[in-house]
């Protein structure tokens, strides 16, 4: 059936900057971005990157400081930290990606399915989302994790259950606005179908505020995955993670403050240059805030 | 008044009775349980464990043990630590006054530095002053207060050994109390005092773009009277919120804190539960912090009521 002629409304805002300028832009913007980006190399190049393998025990050389074999030092096992810092960086961002992902696919769906349509659906699917929230972050992934025994697997499991419902109530607010917006309603009227009016009108108009919810969830995806790890629910030795990394470092605080430093370090950069993204493009993409600060 | 926070109460009862079904069940859903885990250290007897199993109340179909749980919830009672024999709600307020502390001197912190930085922050726009306090509140979002802990122990216990590295005692005036607390409560406070102070700065720039602001200034009202008695009130809604919900979330929050510091509370108890698999333990601390999360935030609706008027026409 051919789809019938739409008005010729925008359904996007034509003026909004896409999401590339801005970081070209903005300089805070594009200091996060770059933070990031360092990151991500470090990552996916971590086997190019890293002078030792991470878990190669060198018991001649427990906690030294940094030498030019050992360039940040090394733990107490006489392992290399930054080698171990790389490959945590793998840990880390693959978990927390993993995660927000999930989370956003599957909290958004929720979101504006109980947006648009309403009634029932709505209000069971707000309350559920209100059980969880009612659960400290922390609390919940430390009971998921628990209960389903500490893989990588149940970590990502546990940290999309905290994080599913932000997604859901801030989708679900946009699309309750957008659905009742001229435009919506003359698509309706000339026939579109629902799932069509979703992905094609709701969503686009609601990208600005997820994509904002995304870049903040990573930062805080990063923070929460390090303070699993350091209670020992999150990757298992000997791989390292940075969590599980500070957990051991701080055992031997008394002896060598680098395997505590190193760790937070990275931890540290990695969730400013998530937030200094967050907040750059929340600042460019919602103009309900730009108005009231600039 | 009266009348909305009835509803409001009133509607905290679903939410209550969900969180307690989610932890009932997300907790059963572990392979294994306490008996296992006992069975599995001390001995290998298929009669005992039978008989223990019995004694929990482990055999028992789920809804029934739910039914269980759920009956003695009602009358309060939450059932018994399967490690200690102890009742779960005396093992939980025996260690909920230290969190509290712990949490109330974190939020005396955060505020004290948070809204009069905040407050600055926003009235001198722009000023290298407004610049430091936004990069430092940025910072400070991104350090994990774990590693901002080690840090500080690192520095004052390890380097100057000026104050403990860890651990707590009960609640005295006494600086042989306090000097456990000083540097978990800076830790906590700290972080929180960055998220706080972010949502001061922009709320009080929010209120500052506002008609009736500029008004009093037009009608010569001076710039101190204008922030103090016009501005400060209407911005403090939103950090008012953020400082419910962090109070709430901090309960759940301290348990990495307390596990870094020894600091015999609430967190340290849940991953004492969790290790061990103390199901009734966890279910009912699980259910505590949950509550309180829900009571604080009611509080904040209420104090909300208070600093704005035009909601209390409403029911």
């Amino acid at each position: 059936m051919a789809e019938p002629a739409l008005p010729a409304v925008a359904p996007t805002r034509a003026s909004r900057p896409s999401i590339l300028r801005i970081i070209l832009r903005d300089r805070i913007a594009l200091a996060g971005a770059i933070l990031v980006a360092i990151m991500l190399i470090a990552a996916v190049f971590a086997p190019l990157l890293a002078p030792h393998v991470p878990t190669d025990i060198n018991g001649r050389a427990r906690l030294q400081g940094p030498s030019a074999l050992f360039p940040l030092g090394t733990d107490e096992l006489g392992r290399d930290l930054l080698s171990r810092a790389l490959y945590g960086a793998r840990v880390s961002l693959t978990v927390c990606v993993s995660v927000v992902t999930l989370a956003a696919l599957i909290g958004v769906s929720i979101g504006l399915v109980a947006g648009y349509f309403g009634g029932l659906l709505d209000s069971v699917s707000m309350r559920l989302m209100d059980v969880i929230f009612a659960f400290p972050t922390i609390l919940l992934a430390l009971a998921v994790v628990s209960t389903l025994g500490t893989e990588t697997r149940n970590l990502v499991l546990a940290l999309t259950v905290v994080y599913v419902p932000a997604f859901a109530r801030i989708s679900r607010g946009a699309a309750l606005s957008v659905a009742r917006e001229p435009y919506v309603e003359a698509a309706r009227s000339v026939g579109v179908g629902n799932f069509r009016i979703i992905t094609r009108y709701v969503l686009p108009n609601i990208t600005a505020p997820i994509v904002v919810q995304i870049t903040l969830s990573l930062a805080y995806a990063i923070l929460v995955e390090s303070a699993l790890s350091y209670l020992g629910l999150g990757v298992q030795p000997p791989e390292a993670s940075w969590g599980s990394m500070l957990a051991t470092g701080k055992v031997h605080i008394e002896r060598s403050i680098w395997p505590s430093l190193v760790p937070g370090l990275f931890i540290v950069f990695t969730v400013l240059g998530f937030n200094l993204l967050g907040d750059a493009l929340r600042d460019s993409l919602d103009p309900r805030l730009r108005a009231a600060i600039r | 008044m009266l009348h909305i926070i009835l509803l409001r109460v009133l509607a905290t009862i679903p939410v209550l009775f969900g969180v307690s079904l989610v932890t009932f069940f997300l907790i059963r859903a572990v392979p294994g349980d306490i008996v296992d885990a006992l069975a599995g250290e001390e001995f290998d007897n298929p009669e005992a464990i039978d008989q223990l199993r019995r004694l929990f109340g482990l055999d028992l179909p789920l809804y029934q043990q739910f039914w269980m749980w759920f009956s003695g919830l009602l009358q309060g009672d939450l059932g018994t630590s399967f490690r200690t024999g102890r009742p779960v709600l005396q093992e939980i307020l025996d260690r909920f006054p230290l969190t509290l502390e712990l949490t109330l001197a974190a939020l005396v912190i955060s505020v004290a530095i948070a809204v009069p930085l905040g407050v600055i922050s926003a009235t001198r726009r722009n000023s290298g002053l407004d610049m430091g306090v936004r990069v430092a509140s940025l910072v400070g979002l991104s350090i994990p207060n774990f590693w901002l802990g080690i840090l500080l122990i690192a520095f004052f216990s390890v380097h100057l050994r000026w104050l403990p590295s860890g651990g707590s005692n009960p609640f005295a005036f006494s600086w042989d109390h306090f000097q456990f607390l000083i540097l978990p409560a800076v830790t906590l406070g700290s972080s929180l005092a960055a998220e706080t102070m972010r949502m001061t700065r922009s709320s009080m720039l929010e209120v500052l773009a506002q008609d009736y602001v500029r008004t009093s200034r037009a009608k010569g009202l001076g710039e101190h009277l204008v922030i103090f008695r016009h501005a400060l009130r209407n911005s403090l809604i939103p950090v008012v919120t953020v400082v419910g919900i962090q109070a709430g979330a901090l309960l759940g929050g301290t348990v990495v804190v307390e596990q870094i510091f020894s600091w015999g509370g609430l967190g340290n108890l849940v991953v004492r539960a969790i290790s061990q698999r103390d199901y009734p333990l966890l279910q009912g601390l699980i259910l505590f912090l949950a509550l309180f999360y829900i009571v604080m935030s009611l509080i904040v609706d209420i104090i909300y009521l208070y600093l704005d008027p035009r909601l209390r026409r409403h029911g």
